[in-house]
């Protein structure tokens, strides 16, 4: 591995979504307006639920957008003969992992900052601690979903397969990372299940940042089960990619 | 120190169960334009996919300048176009360049000299996915050519091309080669046979032939590439191991196959 290439290929990965304004917009606009539909949803409601659901949801929008993009950008790599070449250079399989992992980082930043003032000054989400580290959850669970989509790309063989991904790998953790059901509520295995997978700690994070005024003991264990499970990923991501194929 | 810059020894390629290279030994001479024809299927590119090391081989070995095949010692010195022409569709021709120049260590001058030689300085700025597939296949070839690779392994590098671009990207692997660079350049167009100083005619992943030009010619009682392949084929087709089946014996009905 190698910095300097590491560096380039963030750049070139950033410079390609650059290119692409409505991708960029989508990823800007469409958690802004999902949202803002949710606060809306639950506007007249007596119990401020949009200040418990809200903070959850900013938690899972970072990981499903960056999974998809992830998963469909490599996927393209890889059928392009563009990845055949560079594998041919002298890039390392953990340069263009994170290579990926800083450039969707990178946008990821971007989005986090724009969903959580949308989410705290638009649609009035009661936050107790710190904004910042909403952000920093935000990003650290973006790079997550990169890491789950480079993964899940390996899989791939067509586009229609990685968009298929996105349920497979997505939707179970969606289920159960306490947002329809507490998890402390679930049937034993469930809430078992739950207490491994990456996106049950993004939302605990986010909900104790919203809750708590001081929630930064709270949410650096959370966050230390994502940032392994983003080393786990990208292990594995560069595991399934080979440098020789059949 | 061999005067070979490819060695490839009893080399055995399976892909999808199917034995599409059962056994080929080649070599490639330093300094020298190897050309690799033949029909599509034949399995030239399962070939250069193997000398650039990134193809599964079942068996046999693949030197490249002395180091086996996909080593990472010669990533920097071995520059390969694949068929596709791999350049990301979403930026610019100089973006796609001056990218691939940072991963093998070149500089924006390289990337420049690059894409003054396949002749697209005046469509640098213009994002790949709007460029014509002619252009499209030059950017690529900037993309190998950045790093001024000691052996480039071309998969059909001028396909699509008009005579006078072909013309021209021929006069820069002449110029490649002159400077102690190895080529080899695979096509299915036989008439850039005269511009190779070997031709290697693959056919069902077995060397038909490997000479020169006129040794082609004269062997074959021929007048050009085409129908001294051709004339290998039937060769071939007259030894075949096994007979066509019963009831499709077309053409060979009456030689005593």
């Amino acid at each position: 591995m190698n910095a300097r290439i590491t560096l380039a290929t963030a750049a070139r990965i950033l410079r390609q979504l650059r290119g692409d304004h409505r991708t960029v917009a989508l990823m800007l606009v469409v958690p802004c307006v999902l949202l803002g539909l949710l606060a809306w949803l639950y506007a007249d409601s007596p119990v401020d639920v949009f200040d418990s659901v809200g903070p959850a949801l900013l938690g899972v929008f970072p990981l499903v957008v960056m999974f998809i993009v992830t998963s469909i950008a490599t996927l393209r790599e890889r059928t392009s003969g563009t990845l055949e070449r560079l594998l041919t250079t002298p890039l390392g399989k953990g340069d263009l992992m994170l290579g990926y992992a800083l450039a969707f980082g990178v946008m990821a930043l971007v989005q986090a900052v724009v969903a959580s003032a949308f989410a705290v000054w638009v649609c009035g989400l009661g936050v107790a601690g710190p904004l910042w580290l909403l952000v920093v959850i935000a990003v650290v669970d973006a790079v997550l979903g990169t890491a789950l989509g480079l993964l899940a790309s390996g899989f791939a063989r067509t586009e229609f397969q990685a968009v298929q991904f996105m349920p497979a790998f997505v939707l179970p953790q969606f289920l159960l990372c306490g947002l329809i059901v507490p998890r402390d509520r679930m049937p034993g295995v469930l809430e078992a299940v739950s207490d491994v997978l990456p996106l049950s700690y993004a939302v605990d994070a986010m909900k104790d940042v919203a809750t708590r005024t001081d929630p930064l003991g709270d949410v650096l264990p959370s966050l230390g089960v994502m940032l392994v499970w983003i080393v786990v990923a990208l292990v594995l991501g560069s595991l399934t990619l080979r440098r020789r194929t059949p | 120190m061999t005067d070979d810059a490819i060695v490839v020894d009893d080399l055995r390629v399976v892909r999808g169960g199917r034995e599409v290279i059962p056994g080929l030994s080649m070599t490639v001479p330093r300094g020298e334009i190897v050309g690799l024809l033949g029909p599509s299927g034949g399995g030239k590119s399962t070939l250069m996919r193997a000398v650039v090391g990134v193809q599964v081989v079942a068996s046999g070995t693949v030197t490249v300048l002395g180091e086996a095949a996909g080593s990472p010692a010669l990533r920097r010195r071995v520059g390969y176009l694949t068929q596709a022409p791999s350049v990301y569709a979403d930026l610019t021709v100089r973006e796609n360049v001056r990218y691939l120049a940072r991963v093998v260590g070149a500089d924006a001058a390289a990337a420049e000299r690059a894409i003054a030689a396949v002749d697209l300085t005046d469509h640098a700025d213009a994002r790949a996915g709007a460029l014509s597939g002619g252009q499209l296949s030059r950017a690529g070839l900037a993309c190998t050519l950045v790093g001024d690779p000691d052996v480039l392994v071309l998969d059909e590098p001028t396909v699509g091309l008009d005579p006078v671009l072909r013309r021209d990207l021929w006069r820069i692997f002449r110029g490649l080669a002159a400077d102690g660079r190895t080529l080899l350049v695979s096509s299915h167009v036989m008439d850039e046979a005269v511009r190779c100083d070997r031709l290697v005619l693959l056919r069902a992943g077995r060397v038909l032939s490997d000479s020169t030009l006129p040794g082609l010619l004269e062997r074959t009682g021929t007048t050009d590439a085409e129908s001294a392949f051709l004339a290998l084929v039937d060769a071939d087709d007259g030894r075949a191991v096994d007979p066509p089946p019963e009831g499709y014996r077309g053409r060979h009905a009456g030689e005593g196959s």
